[in-house]
Order: C-alpha cells, then sequence, then structure tokens
C-alpha cells in the first residue's frame, strides 16, 4: 500500500461523518450567534458553552454506545415499548449524570471567574439554565438515540456506525436550542421575582 | 469489563471521567470568554465557535480511531516513513482543508440571513481555513504523540487515545481559532 492509497482510503471513510457534523454544527453556531442579548444578560454563560456541549456528546455518545453493544449482545431486545428494566437504568442514569455534570461545570465557571475577578451572572442563575438546559436536551437526546439505535437495528445497520455521527450532529443542535429555551425561561423567571 | 445495567454502576464508571473532562471544558470556555466582546461583536464568529470545535474534535477522534485499529492489527509502526501513518496524516491535513472552507462559508452565509452582515465572506473563509489547517496539525501532532504514549505504556489506546484527543482538540480548536481571529482582524 502506498501513502497515496492509505490517504484515498482515510479520506473516503471520514468525509461523510465530518460533513454530518459540519450541518449540526452550522446550526449550532447559528443558534448561538442570535443568543447575543442573552450571552450579554448572563456573564459566565459563554464560559459554559463548551464544557455544556462536550457533555451532550460524552454522555449520550456513552449511551448510544452502551445501547448497540447490548443489542448486539441480545442483552436487551430493540423495542422501547415493555420498558425493559436495563434499558430504563441506562437512560436514568444518562440523564443523571448529565444533570450532576452540567450543574458541576455551572458551580466551576462561577468559582473560576468569582475568583479573578471577571464579572458573572448569579450561581442560582448558571445554575438553573444549566440543569433546564440538561434536562430539556437530555430528554430530546436519549429519546433520538434509542430510537434511532432501534431503528437502525431492526433494519439490519450496526448501530456502532450510527451511534457517532447521530450523536455530534443532533447532540449541538439539541444542546445549544436548549441552553437558549433554557436561558430564556430562566431570565423571564428573574424578572418575575 | 461490563459494568452493570444499573445506575449507581453506570454512574461509578462514568462520573469521574466526565468531570475530570468538564474541567478541561471549562479551560477552553475560559478562552472563549477572553475574546468575549469580539465574538459578540461578530455573530458570524460566534457562529463558527461550535462547528470549529466540533470538527477538530471529529478530525482528531477519526485518526485516532484509525491509528489505534491499525496498532491493534499491528500495521502501524511509529516511523515517519510508515505508509500507513503518513497516509493518515495526509488525508487528516487534506480533510481539513476540504471541509474548513465549507464551515467558514456556510457560517458567513447562515448568520448573513439571521444577523446581517459584518465581516466580508473572504475574511470568515481565511480565518475558518487558516484554523483548520493549523488545527488538522495540532491533530496529527497531538493523536500521534498519545498514541505512541499509550503504546509504550501498553495501554489499550481505544480507552485511552480517543477520549483524550477528541477534548483536547476541542480546548485547541478554541484557541486556535482565538489566535487567528487576532491575526487576520
Amino acid at each position: 500500500m502506498t501513502v497515496r492509497d492509505a490517504a484515498r482510503d482515510a479520506y473516503r471513510e471520514a468525509l461523510p461523518a465530518l460533513a454530518a457534523s459540519l450541518v449540526g454544527g452550522l446550526f449550532a453556531g447559528v443558534v448561538l450567534s442570535g443568543m447575543r442579548a442573552e450571552l450579554r444578560a448572563v456573564p459566565g454563560l459563554l464560559v459554559l458553552v463548551p464544557a455544556l456541549l462536550a457533555t451532550r456528546g460524552n454522555v449520550y455518545g456513552s449511551l448510544g454506545a452502551r445501547i448497540s453493544t447490548a443489542l448486539h449482545q441480545g442483552l436487551i431486545e430493540p423495542r422501547i415499548r415493555g420498558g425493559d428494566e436495563r434499558l430504563r437504568a441506562a437512560v436514568a442514569a444518562a440523564l443523571a449524570n448529565g444533570l450532576l455534570v452540567s450543574s458541576f461545570a455551572a458551580i466551576a465557571a462561577f468559582a473560576i471567574l468569582t475568583v479573578f475577578g471577571g464579572s458573572v451572572a448569579p450561581l442560582p442563575v448558571l445554575v438553573a439554565t444549566a440543569l433546564l438546559s440538561g434536562l430539556l436536551s437530555g430528554i430530546a437526546l436519549a429519546g433520538v438515540v434509542v430510537t434511532a439505535v432501534f431503528a437502525g437495528y431492526r433494519r439490519g445497520r450496526d448501530p456502532d456506525t450510527l451511534v457517532g455521527p447521530l450523536v455530534t450532529t443532533t447532540g449541538d443542535l439539541f444542546g445549544m436550542l436548549f441552553l437558549l429555551v433554557a436561558v430564556r425561561l430562566v431570565l423571564f423567571v428573574v424578572g418575575v421575582i | 469489563m461490563a459494568t452493570d445495567w444499573t445506575v449507581r454502576a453506570i454512574t461509578r464508571a462514568m462520573l469521574p471521567v466526565l468531570l475530570v473532562l468538564t474541567m478541561v471544558e471549562i479551560g477552553s470556555g475560559l478562552v472563549l470568554g477572553s475574546f468575549e466582546a469580539q465574538l459578540l461583536q461578530y455573530p458570524t464568529l460566534l457562529a463558527l465557535v461550535p462547528v470549529t470545535i466540533g470538527t477538530a474534535g471529529n478530525l482528531g477522534s477519526i485518526l485516532a480511531a484509525r491509528l489505534s485499529t491499525a496498532f491493534h492489527l499491528g500495521t502501524l509502526s511509529f516511523d515517519p516513513r510508515d505508509e500507513n501513518l503518513a497516509g493518515n496524516a495526509v488525508a487528516t491535513l487534506a480533510l481539513a482543508v476540504s471541509i474548513f472552507p465549507v464551515v467558514g462559508g456556510g457560517a458567513w452565509g447562515l448568520t448573513a440571513i439571521v444577523s446581517g452582515v459584518q465581516l466580508a465572506p473572504g475574511t470568515v473563509v481565511a480565518i475558518s481555513l487558516i484554523s483548520g489547517i493549523a488545527l488538522a496539525i495540532l491533530a496529527i501532532t497531538v493523536t500521534v504523540a498519545v498514541t505512541y504514549v499509550a503504546y509504550q505504556f501498553q495501554l489499550d489506546p481505544d480507552d485511552v487515545v480517543i477520549p483524550v484527543v477528541t477534548n483536547t482538540c476541542d480546548v485547541l480548536g478554541i484557541v486556535v481559532l482565538f489566535a487567528t481571529v487576532q491575526l487576520v482582524l
């Protein structure tokens, strides 16, 4: 095999997955660029953005990988109805971890910005935004991951190859959309109080 | 090593890693926060943020996955003349050169519709392409270095390399974007 052949193989295999996540990333970027008012109103929110997006990818990517391995091993059935106990535990664990890590990120960002004298929104505002966006995007992503992996598996596709591009594409998009929803809700509630 | 399917067992396996990765990502958030004024002034640059992080992380993780597999199959040697290693490095650079102009053009076009035009399309494509090439070179360096270290310590590259590389590339994505913006604007 020459360098040219190896490069051509690698290029062809990687391009579709990169292109898929490019679409999700661009739309997430448009949502982010459309929430400038919220970013100004909640100082410190921008510092949280990479952590929140990465958490969606890490938690729900791992959920997808876990479910597809279990399907391969015959541990779970590709059916959502009937409420398999293992499946419910895996989804509950993903949601719980997502919420824990999101609030940890909010507290860490608040602490660091406070210590270094940066301007930062009150802690309850950051934590409430992180928790609410984690909950909403978590429910949406768990639904998408479980449904898509099961549907792919029943149609004879290898769920392992579906999970990566699916989570990178929908994770960024849902992560940003629900962050916008969450920060607007929190700002509304703060305004009422 | 199979984890039991209970909330407690899954959490015990995942949470420590997630917390460490979150601190790393907060680091890249702080870099982002340091040029917040510029990002708020130019919405197009803000739109570049998620897609640049995502694409940089993907370039790194795809290369890492391929090197790990080649390593398991025994078809990889850490020699610059190794065809497999050189071919994968060339492909990563070629992917960056073909994807990042689309990233820049797409970000400019979409924000032009939503928020209006502040920067010339050529400027945004240039920022994206320069960042992309720099990121590809960094991703190759980081991935090869981390795979080599994993190999030296006889760790399974699948366990170690992919999470380390993906999150390092996330951070590098922001740092390189920041540096390029200072250079071009």
